[in-house]
Order: C-alpha cells, then structure tokens, then sequence
C-alpha cells in the first residue's frame, strides 16, 4: 500500500510526558477488529481520551483534549509502543493526524510499523526530549528527514537523528517494502537471469 | 497454517460468534485461507488453538527455522532454538509476496540461570524474576539466549513460558539451545519429521548451540535459589516483586520515573510501599499462551484437588488449544476443576486480551498467568496481578494473593 511521502515536517506538537506507552493504550485490543486499515484514530489512546469508554465524558487532563495542543507531530517518554506487534497502534496514530513521532527511545516492533506505515519515528537525546517537554504550546518543531534533523524552532536548539538509510528512502518516496521491490522489478529479473547456480 | 485465537469466544464455540466485529474477521479469515489455499484451524477442527500453543504441540516449530508471526508472543516458539519473532501486518504481506524479510542484526545477550529452584518456584517466576531485574525495556534491541542448568532442567513446556515473555523485557526474541528434552519433545508429533528425515533433521539440530567461547554483548547471572514466587503490582509487566516482597515506594523511583509510577499505582489501587501479600483478589484467569499447555493444568489440577476456591472469586481456566482441551478431559482434569468450582472453558486467547466476549469489569482484581497487566489490558479500567498458575491457583482458593510456597 502506498502512502503519502514524508519530507520535513513543521509543525506544533502534542506532548506526551509518560514514558513505557504501551500499544494497549494507543490503541485498546477490542478495537482492532477492524479488517481495513482505516478509521482507527477515533480510538487513538481511547481509554485516556474518554471516561468510562463513554464519548460524551472526555478526561480534561488529557493532552489530546486540550485544545491548545494540535499538529502533526506526537512527543512521547521514553519507550514509546511497547507492548504487542499490532500494526493498528501506527495506523491509528497516522489516521489520528500525525506523521511524527518524537521519543527518547522507540519499541522494536513498533518502530518498524511506523516506518512502514509512513510515519516517522524520531529517536532524540533525553536531554533534547526534555527541552521539547519545556516548551510551551506556541511552539513549533520542524523535523528534516533528507537532513536527519530536528529543530525546535523558539529555541533553534537542534539535534540530528539516526535512521535505517533503506527506511529514509522509502518514506521520501513514499514506499512501502513491496512498492519498493516493485520499484527495481527489472534489476531483480536481470540478475535473476545472469545468476549461476 | 492459520487458526482462530485472539478473537474468539470461549464458551459455546460451536454457535456463531456474537460480537459482529468479531465473526467478520474469523470469517474473512475463512475464506481468504480457501482462495490462497491455507491450512486453517478454526473453531471446531481438533487442532485449534492458539498459535503459539499449537505451532509446537503439531511439532510445526522445529530447531533452526526462522518463525514469524503477526503476533509479537511468537518469540515462545525460540525455546526449541528457532529464530522467532514477531512482525506487523505489513511484514505479514511482505512474506507472504516475498518469504523474505529485510533485519537489521540485534545485538546479543544471555541470561544465565543456574541452581535449583525454591519449593513452588515455576519458570514463569523465572522471568518474571528478571524482568523485574532488568525492567520491561531491559532487552530492547537484543536477541536473547537463555542458558544455565536451571534452564536444561525445565520442561519443553516451562521453558516455552519464559520465551514467550522475551517480547515483554523489549527482545526482538528469545531461545533457548535445542537438547535431548527438546528432541523427545518434537519426536512423533503430526509434523515432525519421520524415518530417515528424522535423522537427518537431528543431526543438524545437534549443532545449533552457541560457541563454547561465543561474546556477547551483555550477558547476566541469576541464581535459582534467589527466586521467590512472583507477582505483579503495576501496569508493566517489570513491575514485579516476590510475593513476600514490598511494593516499591514513590521515594524508591528516580524522579523522571516517579510520574509514571504514581499513574500506575493509582491505577491499580495499591498502596506504594506496601505488602502485596494479602491483596483481595475478584477473577482468577489461568490460560494465554504463556500458561494454558497441559502442564500448567495439571500442576493446577494437583494443587486444588480436595481444595474449593473461595466464594468470592470467578475463576477461568482456558487451555491453550483443542488438544489440551481433550487431554485434561481425558485425565480427568475437568471432573477436578469443576468440584473445586473452577470453570474450564474452551480454548482461545480469552481474558488474555480483552478482544473478545471474556472481560474483567472495570475496578476488579485479576489473578492472571497472561503475559501483559497493561492498562485496560483485561478489559476497560480491570487490574490485572501477573504471576505463575500456581499462584493463581492458590489466590483462587484462599481470594487473596499468597504465598503458594506455605499451601505445598
Ligand atoms: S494468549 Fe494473549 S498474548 Fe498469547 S497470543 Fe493470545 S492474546 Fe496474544
């Protein structure tokens, strides 16, 4: 499934100051039963968002409630997506609105469902997360994946990041593994036929 | 293969499934395995289960393979020293288009546990133990061995509890070195192989252990006899403490950690700084992929003959697959269960996850031999105390949590 392509992102962020999210808060088992990809992000951290499971009642100390925080770009504690390898904790977080996610440190499984699914996970310095956490809602991040770099714009304070450089490709084109295999279909052929055995 | 596990109820399996979301999947499930011509174990056929229960029980998981699994407990099948792990949806399809999977290599640790274990000491002790040590992130980024003369005297069953909960210490997987125990296992299951492959198979088995003078890149030491029987008092699964342990208090946590924890208790209901002993207990789950194999029903089974949990409790127990289901009703297992008054269910994930019909109200305490006491983990807003089915066992009885050691 293609995606959209990821480049530099500048955004306002959502903060998220819990470290050890598990993919059961992002996203509650009962609603995985989906059998498309889509329509997740209505139950994004669900079990935060509303009393009682109840729509009607959302938590008010809850970041995602609170207006005054919105963009493109989650900022988690440390150990952001452990837990099971459902894939639905990425697509509920992409289908919720974000493209981005910052964490001093990701999950294995997760991380490799986010860069599939088009969103990019940004591992920083605890140091630089907590910077980000001070900040207030006005600010801004602005994320450059050709670069590597992470910028809080207020500040300019700036930290460069680590990505697998097959993965970079991919989201700046906005593939996923088969769009990719698909993409150098006659390379494989090519050398599938000089090859001797 | 494929099979039905996660989503389906545990009672009545023979009507159609309530839940409408539910029996859409197992149905899709169904007939995306009739166009691509998948063996399908669903509900009804005699080898349903769940996936990690019955991979090694038909003797499909095999020494040397590499597993995947779009279920992150796929790690439980590195106790028969394959190379398994977990894998989202989109590497589910890229496997499926390819049979080829791009990894990056992880880094290396062993866990060595060496002695003799205490009186009522299970192997889901064991890593509960160590998770507890090295916490719920402590191996992210490795590939685990576990090694140590503890770990050659477990059972292929016991030592399948703590591969499987690898993934909660943060493992991209788990294994244990394949030996005589694990042969024995394999041999004469429906898909082991047979006559001369057999031969050959074990010759090549023989070899996957690491060098004599392998490295590294971290490697721990744990005596068996510091292990006491484990129980969980928060919402990860490294928030364990032996059962004669405190909780942990707020002044005990670094700062940065200290929020986290204070959600977690408040979460739970339990006091920070406090004995866990004692707790009152309202369901007593024993099943999941981590403790549903016959075994585990049978060192249950032993534990309560003669006994009556305590009235005050619901107590489920769910075998892991159709087989097990069979072979406790065969050894009588179920007459012992249900004069005790616990109820044997049929199997599935059940309670483990809260994805399908079984749940834990919202409040309510839930002794669990699962793998996961996340938040809601159970069903909204339920608590979930991690521990061995012997603990559970002994919780179901007396409605608290206890020592299991003072019942043997
Ligand atoms: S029993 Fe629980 S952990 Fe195991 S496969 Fe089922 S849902 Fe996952």
């Amino acid at each position: 499934m293609s995606k959209s392509k990821v480049d530099t992102i500048q955004s306002s962020f959502v903060p998220l100051n819990i470290e050890n999210v598990d993919t059961d808060q992002i996203i509650p088992a009962r609603f995985l039963k989906g059998t498309t990809r889509d329509g997740f992000g209505k139950n994004l951290f669900r079990d935060w968002r509303y009393e009682n499971d109840d729509e009607a009642k959302p938590r008010p100390g809850f970041v995602l409630n609170q207006p005054e925080y919105h963009g493109k770009i989650l900022v988690a504690g440390k150990n952001f997506g452990c837990g099971s390898s459902r894939e639905h904790a990425a697509w509920s977080i992409l289908d919720y609105g974000f493209t981005a996610v910052v964490s001093s440190f990701f999950a294995d499984i997760f991380k490799n469902n986010a860069l599939n699914n088009g969103v990019l996970p940004v591992t920083v310095s605890e140091f630089f997360l907590q910077k980000i956490f001070e900040q207030d809602n006005e600010a801004t991040l602005t994320i450059n994946l050709p670069n590597q770099t992470i910028v809080i714009d207020t500040t300019g304070a700036k930290e460069s990041f680590e990505i697998n450089a097959y993965k970079k490709e991919c989201l700046l084109k906005g593939y996923d593994d088969i769009d990719y295999l698909l993409s150098i279909k006659n390379d494989i052929e090519v050398f599938e036929k000089t090859q001797q055995y | 293969v494929a099979t039905a596990d996660h989503n389906v109820p545990t009672i009545e399996q023979h009507l159609p499934i309530k839940e409408e979301l539910g029996r859409v999947q197992v149905e899709t499930l169904k007939k995306n395995c009739a166009t691509h011509e998948i063996e399908l174990y669903g509900l009804g056929h005699p080898y349903q289960g769940i996936v990690h229960v019955i991979g090694p029980e038909l003797g499909i998981t095999q020494p040397g393979m590499t597993i995947v699994c779009g279920d992150s407990h796929t790690s439980t099948h590195g106790a028969f020293g394959a190379i398994a792990f977990g894998i989202g949806t989109s590497e589910v399809e890229m496997v499926f288009a390819t049979q080829c999977l791009l990894q990056s290599k992880p880094k290396q640790m062993r866990i060595n546990i060496n002695g003799e274990l205490k009186k009522g000491v299970l192997s889901k002790d064991i890593v509960l133990y160590i998770l507890s040590k090295i916490s719920s992130s402590g191996a992210t980024g490795y590939a685990v061995e576990y090694a140590g003369s503890t770990i050659s005297n477990l059972s292929m069953e016991a030592r399948m509890t703590v591969c499987n909960m690898s993934i909660e210490m943060g493992a991209r997987c788990g294994l244990i070195a394949p030996d005589e125990t694990t042969f024995k296992y394999i041999h004469g299951r429906a898909f082991a192989p047979k006559g001369t492959d057999w031969v050959h198979a074990l010759q090549y088995w023989q070899t996957l252990k690491s060098d004599e003078d392998a490295l590294f890149d971290e490697e721990i030491n744990i005596n068996a006899a510091a292990i006491e029987p484990m129980i969980t008092y928060g919402t990860n699964p490294g928030m364990g403490v032996g059962v004669n342990g405190l909780v942990p208090s707020e002044k005990e946590m670094d700062e940065k950690e200290r929020a986290s924890f204070i959600k977690a208790m408040n979460y739970m209901g339990i006091a920070p700084g406090g004995a866990i002993k004692g707790q009152k207990i309202d369901y007593v789950f024993i099943g999941s992929c981590t403790n549903s194999r016959i075994e585990d029903l049978r060192l249950v089974a032993d534990f309560v003959k003669g006994k009556q949990k305590s009235d005050d409790v619901e107590v489920w127990v769910v075998p892991g697959s159709k087989q097990v289901e069979q072979q406790a009703i065969a050894e009588g297992i179920d007459k012992i269960f249900s004069a005790a008054g616990f109820q044997l269910r049929q199997p599935g994930c059940s309670a483990c996850l809260g994805m399908n019909e079984d749940k834990i109200p919202a409040g309510k305490y839930c002794i669990s031999t699962s793998n996961r006491n996340f938040e809601g983990r159970q069903g909204a807003g339920s608590r979930t105390l991690l521990a061995s089915p012997l603990m559970a066992a002994a919780a179901a009885i007396t409605g608290r949590v206890t020592d299991v050691s003072e019942m043997l």
